[in-house]
């Protein structure tokens, strides 16, 4: 009778224990996105390093490729570039950076008194230098100095990286720096079975 | 260190209490002249969690993402939208995880019924338990007048015996 109890109470802290270090091993920042499995967001933004000229997701159709949302004064992005820039010498797939406010992000400066023109002038020489001294392994980079087009994919932690499909459809997100394993285990099959 | 309140001191501690203040005014200015949209505004990023201060609303948090999508909601009050679509705007880009009050669906039922299955199984625990005890009160027979008369000369009778201090 009482070793019973002693036994009920151990399964019962056993499972207490299991329960705990499962939700340890969670990521509370990794918030399943609605947006997989649904079209990617339209946008038309200028390009960077090629003034005048705008990009949009439908010039990716027929295409997988993925789309990378960084910045200069994105920590956890310089963690992730690196594999970034080796697999956009592979040239697997085609990598599209969204840079995301790149001014207005930077915590460091002030932009409530800045003008647009100051602001985008400033945003495409702190971007261009950023991609110079860490490499540039993007087909193409956009701005979104606004960080409206972020709220339509959702970004809430930068960075952020999606898989899109030949139809625009978003098939992977990756919330924060991709690691090698998410790179090796996850993307890269992701994009050959999509690339069939 | 001296802590008394000098008159520079409280001039810079005014100074900052006005610049606090101008800070707020100037975000809250596009709305302030309508003070029904506001105060729609409010009431909308109240239910809306802030994803990275995920314990904050977004109408509490300061992180800017939620002064981003303070400043969308915005513009959607001032667009005509509804309550409802704003917030189906948000759920469809961030999930249900940004609505403090989540829908009843099969990926949420756990989260509304755990707390009930929570009680149910504390309640059956409780009656079980309750019920062994009864029956071990009833298993347990009083003293026979034999063991009772043992007791009480091991203990001493009940008018003599003398409270320990």
């Amino acid at each position: 009778m009482m070793k019973n109890k002693f036994v009920w109470i151990l399964v019962a802290f056993a499972a207490l224990v299991v329960l705990l270090a499962v939700g340890l091993t969670l990521n509370p920042r990794e918030v399943p996105s609605p947006l997989v499995g649904k079209p990617a967001p339209a946008f038309h933004l200028p390009r960077l390093g090629a003034e005048g000229q705008t990009f949009g997701p439908e010039e990716m159709r027929g295409q997988v490729w993925m789309l990378n949302v960084w910045a200069s004064w994105c920590v956890s992005c310089r963690q992730e570039h690196p594999l970034l820039v080796q697999l956009g010498k592979q040239r697997i797939v085609p990598i599209v950076g969204l840079n995301y406010k790149e001014v207005r992000g930077d915590g460091g400066i002030d932009t409530r008194k800045m003008p647009l023109e100051q602001e985008n002038a400033l945003a495409r020489e702190r971007a261009a230098r950023w991609l110079q001294d860490h490499g540039d392994p993007y087909t193409l980079s956009v701005l979104d100095l606004d960080g409206r087009v972020g709220i339509d994919y959702g970004v809430y932690g930068v960075p952020e990286t999606y898989v899109i499909d030949k139809a625009g459809i978003i098939r992977f997100k990756q919330i924060g720096p991709v690691t090698p394993e998410v790179l090796e285990k996850k993307i890269i099959p992701l994009i050959a079975e999509l690339n069939k | 260190m001296s802590r008394r309140l000098t008159f520079p001191r409280l001039l810079a501690v005014l100074g900052l209490a006005l610049a606090c203040q101008l800070g707020y005014a100037e975000e809250a200015r596009p709305l302030a002249d309508d003070p029904v949209a506001e105060k729609r505004l409010q009431a909308i990023s109240a239910e809306l969690r802030c994803l990275v201060c995920q314990n904050e609303t977004i109408a509490g948090s300061n992180a800017d993402l939620a002064k981003d999508l303070r400043r969308e909601i915005r513009t959607m009050i001032q667009a005509g939208q509804s309550d409802q679509q704003i917030l189906d705007f948000m759920v469809s880009r961030y999930g249900d995880f940004v609505l403090y009050r989540p829908p009843l669906k099969g990926t949420t039922i756990l989260l509304w019924v755990g707390p009930l299955l929570f009680l149910g199984v504390g309640i059956i625990a409780l009656q079980l338990y309750l019920r062994r005890r009864n029956r071990v009160i009833q298993e347990t027979r009083p003293l026979t007048e034999e063991e009772a008369r043992q007791a009480e000369a091991l203990l001493g009778k009940p008018e003599n015996r003398q409270e320990t201090p």
